[in-house]
């Protein structure tokens, strides 16, 4: 392919792939399509799903895909599933629940593993966001795992963050709640025909009680059952609610804001690293620092000062 | 002897054994336990409660008070392909030649309710089964067979409806009531979600059909086994024999749940559930299981579900040589594979059994191939002097003590199973799917690191020519099929028939049938699948009615 | 080096999958990032995917017999996406005498009951572009 970003703007659909998996592997070629790429950027509307392993995300957004389709939008979904520390592989399953959806021309899915680095990922993730919007999607799923802090980071990328929980789940809740009260703009309990469904949406009410924060976006509660494609459409309203507020109040530009200043500083920060890294491991001076180092002959707080006013001056 | 005599000279034994492995150590890989004695037993107090005898509670030695000593157990070989005239051709073979029950395999476009000429269809059509896409075919899959003499088992689930009644209605013009019919529908949805795969609906519209199937044969097909709960397949796709037997009856215990929940008597429909075990290759394991099976059955039918009948605790069991054993390399091995897998099956004490042929790792069987396998089945009934004697393993130490363990690996699982809301909820949380796949990981990276040795595969390995002489079904079939499906669909006559059939015939019985599947469980279903059948609607027009209604089932994939 | 995404897959009917996912898992253990799609895909769904997903190989499982109709018919629609270099290998149930014809028809490799996973990682890490 010639000029990847030029095909990705003509609505080239292998283009997008391409730019993806340049963008995943760091290729030479990523930055440059990304600078091209970024000043038609900014039009699609980005949204996270995320919550526990079983909590029935895939589904959910499958339907939530066909939901918006049905109103005319075009979507785009990245699926993100954990890569194995081990190995370094990972199974991406989340598509067996797309799979009629993924006939859809108006639709793109794209599987992510984690890949080790976890900054390194929310960075790529961004990126795989941008150009999707780029090549003109209306709406852009960010969905994964909500387990840690890492896919915290993944779903600042969002305008709108949705949390998945299902009944049931025990503890399970109580472990996750400091993180997840924090990013759910909206919350979801899937397989809400289940046992225990009242009892985890009286569970939340509380914790958002106690939260005590003082907003005027109060995130709404509400129940769904997916594989019968029930409260779906409800779900979909509450987005564009959502939506048509942080429009209204401001903070959809507050939040576009801190992120465009958190892509920067984080890009910097990468870049300097990767500057400075090379310039120690090519010029072979490392060793001479750690065993120095190691020896307390100095410090690594002296070092990197060091490091720092000769190579950054 | 007393506990206290054994254990000493055991001690002895030990002692023995470890001067014995500094000399010449075992061989690896080998279960921990080499040798069972009185110990590993229970007394003989427990005999009459846990082992008991046949024909009886808790009916471990087999379901019938004389087992092989009456008759053999029936030999029932799977078998179709192609068209409906040329399974039939084998069937007339197969009895012919000694075979005392048919098996109808279907392709899959049948299994999964499309017709031949269906998009989806293309490339499948007679492959692995006999494709049937209306009654016109299934009066030529049974022409010149007497469906009052022979027993048919159908290897058909989610539209089992619809081929049951096929075959009631081709009976009905062969002059046979219903309720002379002899044979099985496997109808197990649960074990297709789990592990097979040819599955339509989500689990709630199926357990409905299926007991509405229950209700109407008990009424009008006494006797016929409205269900084969099946563990082959679960075995098939890589469990071990514990899970087989625990899946399989946790899935039995929905069904049941399900039926006595849509108010029928356990004792009025119990009797008539069948169950389908896999003989895979390790003999005494295998022998253990089937009697394991039938005791945590016979327990789960008296004590969960109060079943009065002794019929209703029976574990009746169709058995199958184990496919997934079969090499594609030196393929003639696999007729001592299949010897071994019936001899397990017979000591087992099973019902009936299909042995696999030779050839089946490489493509469908051939004639010369299924006719050995028959033969095997015959030279173990007739010379192997297994069928001799009623459950010959039982009292060995071994095979006692593995009894009990496989029972207890069920009991844990079926536990497990109950804590997760039962089978149907276990499996829409993948937990049976997942437990399934672990063991077949762990299968395949014990051969590829030869913990597990297989003949021919990873050990007595050879430079062999490629096999000549397999069966093929060519694409011809799909066309042929499709042509005759334009013909029917267009009113045209087709095979015998003196006049096409009835297009507003057909649309209104559809009508009709879309209605009731709108109605709740009460209203059964297969009076009117009859009727729509009646008219030479196609499978693939009932099914498409029915999806409609109940929407398709969506897997639960966990890796 | 860039990570290594297979595409694996169930084209037609045919409801076993303890090879493709047993496949699926052995890949993984390489690490390879495995896009697993799933029973009763089209040939159409598994081009599509193989296109989004950017793979550098398709994997594919048959037991039903259904391959000489189904593999070719793969191999064409990737093709078409643009798809030059993407490794397409197929297994199952497949006589050694169909497999010139799967070759002739672009299938890179075929492998056969009894193929350990490693002779399939092998082969990709080989002959992946």
């Amino acid at each position: 392919m010639e000029n990847i970003a030029d095909e990705v703007l003509k609505g080239n659909r292998l283009a997008l792939a391409k730019a993806i998996t340049a963008i995943e592997n760091e290729r030479e070629n990523a930055t440059e399509i990304m600078q091209q790429l970024y000043p038609h950027t900014g039009n699609a509307y980005v949204l996270g799903i995320t919550g526990p392993p079983g909590a029935g995300k895939s589904t959910l957004t499958d339907k939530l895909a066909k939901e918006f389709r049905s109103r005319g939008k075009t979507v785009g979904i990245i699926a993100i599933d954990p890569t194995s520390p081990f190995s370094g592989g990972a199974i991406l399953g989340d598509r067996i629940r797309m799979n009629d959806l993924a006939m859809d021309e108006g639709v793109f899915i794209r599987s992510m593993g984690t890949r080790g680095s976890l900054g390194g990922l929310s960075h790529k993730t961004a990126d795989a966001v941008k150009v999707m919007d780029a090549f003109g999607v209306d709406v852009i799923f960010v969905e994964t795992v909500g387990v840690g802090q890492s896919e915290v980071d993944i779903v600042k990328a969002a305008d709108t963050t949705m949390v998945v929980l299902i009944p049931g789940m025990g503890d399970d809740i109580q472990a996750i709640k400091a993180g997840i009260l924090e990013i759910g703009d909206i919350f979801t309990i899937n397989k809400a025909d289940h046992d225990g469904a009242d009892k985890l949406q009286t569970e939340l009410n509380m914790m958002l009680d106690l939260d005590g924060v003082m907003k005027d976006w109060r995130p709404p509660i509400l129940k769904a059952v997916a594989n019968q494609n029930i409260g779906i459409t409800e779900v979909v309203d509450t987005f564009h609610k959502h939506r048509e507020h942080i429009e209204a109040n401001g903070q959809l530009t507050v939040r576009r804001t801190e992120r465009a200043k958190n892509e920067m500083l984080d890009l910097l920060d990468a870049k300097i690293g990767q500057y400075v890294r090379h310039k120690l491991v090519d010029s072979g001076k490392i060793d001479k620092f750690v065993e120095d180092i190691k020896a307390r002959k100095t410090d690594p707080y002296t070092v990197v000062n060091g490091v720092m006013e000769s190579m950054l001056k | 002897m007393s506990n206290e005599k054994i254990k000493a000279e055991l001690e002895k034994y030990e002692a023995a054994v470890a001067k014995a492995i500094e000399k010449t150590p075992e061989r690896k890989h080998l279960p921990e336990q080499r040798l069972y004695t009185p110990l590993d037993v229970k007394g003989v107090e427990a005999y009459t409660d846990e082992i008991g005898f046949p024909g009886q509670y808790p009916f471990t030695r087999g379901v019938q008070p004389t087992m092989y000593r009456g008759r053999f157990w029936t030999m029932r070989m799977y078998a179709g392909f192609s068209t409906a005239k040329a399974s039939n051709e084998r069937y007339r073979y197969l009895i012919a030649n000694g075979g005392t029950g048919l098996s109808c395999a279907f392709d899959l476009p049948t299994q999964i309710g499309y017709d031949s000429d269906d998009p989806i269809s293309e490339g499948e059509v007679g492959k692995v089964g006999v494709a049937i896409d209306s009654l016109a075919d299934m009066e030529v899959l049974f022409d010149q067979i007497d469906l009052g003499k022979v027993s048919t088992s159908m290897t058909i689930n989610a539209p089992a409806s619809v081929l049951l009644a096929m075959y009631i209605a081709v009976a009905e013009e062969q002059g046979v009531p219903a309720d002379q019919l002899r044979g099985t529908i496997q109808n197990d949805i649960l074990k297709e979600y789990a592990a097979r795969g040819t599955y339509i609906f989500p689990p709630k519209p199926s357990m409905r059909i299926i007991t509405n199937i229950f209700e109407y044969c008990s009424k009008n097909v006494p006797k016929w086994n409205t269900i084969s709960i099946s563990g082959y397949h679960i075995r098939e796709a890589g469990s071990t024999a514990s899970q087989e037997i625990a899946f399989t009856i946790a899935d039995g215990i929905a069904y049941v749940d399900a039926a006595i929940k849509a108010g029928m008597d356990v004792d009025d429909f119990a009797g008539r559930l069948s169950f389908f075990w896999n003989a895979h290759n390790n003999v005494l394991e295998e022998v253990a299981k089937f009697r394991a099976s039938r005791r945590v059955w016979a327990k789960v039918m008296k004590e969960r579900f109060g079943a009065k009948k002794p019929k209703s605790m029976m574990l009746r069991v169709h058995t199958q040589t184990a496919g997934s054993m079969l090499t594609a390399q030196q393929p003639n091995n696999n007729i001592i594979r299949v010897a071994l897998q019936t001899a397990a099956a017979v000591m087992g004490g099973t019902q009936s059994l299909h042995t696999n042929s030779r050839d089946e790792a490489l493509a469908l069987p051939t004639q010369e191939s299924v006719t050995i396998a028959l033969r095997t089945q015959q030279i173990v009934a007739n010379e192997s002097g297994l069928a001799d004697v009623i459950d010959p393993l039982a009292g060995s130490y071994y095979v006692e003590a593995m009894t009990d363990r496989i029972e207890k690996e069920a009991w844990d699982y079926i536990k497990k199973i109950d804590e997760l809301g039962g089978a149907v909820a276990a499996i829409e949380k993948g937990y049976i799917q997942k437990e399934i796949q672990d063991s077949a990981y762990k299968w395949q990276m014990d051969v590829e690191n030869k913990r597990r040795i297989i003949v021919g595969v990873n050990e007595y390995t050879m430079e062999e020519e490629p096999p000549k002489g397999l069966l093929k079904v060519d694409a011809s079939v799909g066309i042929e099929q499709c042509k005759k499906l334009a013909d029917l669909k267009a009113g045209k006559p087709i095979n015998k028939m003196t006049k096409g059939r009835d297009n507003e015939a057909v649309k209104a019985a559809l009508a009709e049938l879309k209605e009731a599947c709108k109605k709740d469980e009460s209203e059964n279903l297969m009076p009117h699948i009859l009727k729509a059948v009646k008219t030479y609607a196609t499978l693939g027009e009932i099914c498409n009615v029915m999806r409609e209604v109940f929407g398709l089932y969506e897997a639960h994939v966990s890796l | 080096m860039d990570k290594i995404r297979v595409l694996v897959a169930k084209p037609g009917l045919d409801g076993h999958d303890r090879g493709a996912k047993v496949v699926a898992r052995a890949l993984r253990d390489a690490g390879f990032e495995v896009i697993y799609t799933g029973l009763r895909q089209t040939p159409e769904q598994i081009a599509q995917a193989a296109a989004d997903e950017d793979v550098n190989v398709v994997a594919m499982s048959i037991l039903s017999g259904a391959h000489p109709h189904l593999f070719p018919k793969v191999v064409n629609l990737v093709r078409e996406k643009g798809m030059k270099d993407t490794l397409i290998i197929g297994g199952g149930v497949i006589p050694e005498g169909d497999i010139p014809a799967l070759k002739q028809a672009g299938i890179a490799e075929v492998f056969t009951p009894g193929t350990p996973t490693t002779a399939i990682v092998d082969f990709i890490k080989a002959n992946v572009k």
